[in-house]
């Protein structure tokens, strides 16, 4: 019952994730995991402490990562049940991904709400 | 043929590991910023380190795979409406040996867009979006 109530909902989170990564994934991990990082460009601190603690963006940034950590734990469930065959551990890998996906979304929101 | 198609299946189903290393990374990045200057710094220096941008440039690519892929499946998957009713429908599709739910087909005013405006549309979207993070960012 709880499963059936909860089926549609994980797939429409996996499919919202699945946007949004398409989307905001490429450029921001284009800026903030090579650009900034390896001084092609260098925003100064204060500005990015600016933006990023925004409310708007703080908002837009738990949204992002909430859905993009659901599209993980719906698509890697399915890679390991049906990929690696681990049918027999049905139950264990969806704890495991979703159980994964809740903790990252509360610390998600810890993180904006502390920033 | 059926090997290549398999290959890029299997490489489309890891880009997931990837989304969620982006969104570790993001919130590492985000509590660095909010701790303050010294440990952005800090922040700045692991995410230099080799291993990390190795870490990253392989997610980078994935990431561009899944945005092709995702992008090449909406048609297929998604019911929009436009001018006309809404029209809920659930349908099975085949997406790469998975029967997945809720497809849908994009109609303006009972017409069926053609699936190459909807790709389209959406790479217009990942422009635009990008442009404006990189703008917001860099000021």
């Amino acid at each position: 019952m709880t499963k059936r109530r909860l089926e549609p909902l994980l797939w429409l989170a996996f499919s919202g994730g699945g946007v949004v990564s398409a989307v905001f994934l490429p450029v921001l991990v284009l800026l903030f995991g090579l650009a900034i990082p390896l001084g092609w460009v260098q925003p100064d601190y204060g500005h990015l402490h600016a933006v990023l603690s925004f409310w708007l963006t703080r908002l837009v940034a738990l949204g992002l990562l909430v859905l993009m950590l659901f599209h993980w734990a719906h698509r890697f469930r399915y890679t390991l049940h049906d990929g690696l065959q681990l049918k027999w551990l049905e139950a264990p890998l969806a704890v495991l991904c979703y159980g994964g996906a809740v903790v990252g979304s509360i610390a998600a929101l810890l993180i904006v709400v502390m920033l | 043929m059926k090997k290549r198609t398999y290959f890029v299946f299997v490489l489309r189903e890891l880009s997931s590991v990837f989304v969620g290393w982006s969104a570790v990374f993001l919130m590492v990045m985000l509590v660095a910023v909010g701790r303050g200057e010294a440990a952005y710094q800090r922040f700045l220096n692991w995410a230099s380190s080799p291993v990390v941008v190795i870490v990253n440039v392989v997610a980078l690519a994935f990431l561009v795979l899944h945005t092709v892929t995702w992008f090449a499946l909406t048609p297929q998957a998604m019911e929009i409406r436009l001018g006309g009713r809404r029209v809920p429908r659930v349908k099975m599709v085949n997406v790469a040996g998975r029967s997945v739910p809720a497809a849908t087909v994009v109609r303006v005013g009972g017409r069926r867009v053609p699936s190459g405006m909807v790709i389209a549309s959406q790479y217009a979207g990942l422009i635009v979006v990008s442009a404006f993070i990189v703008w917001l960012v860099l000021r």
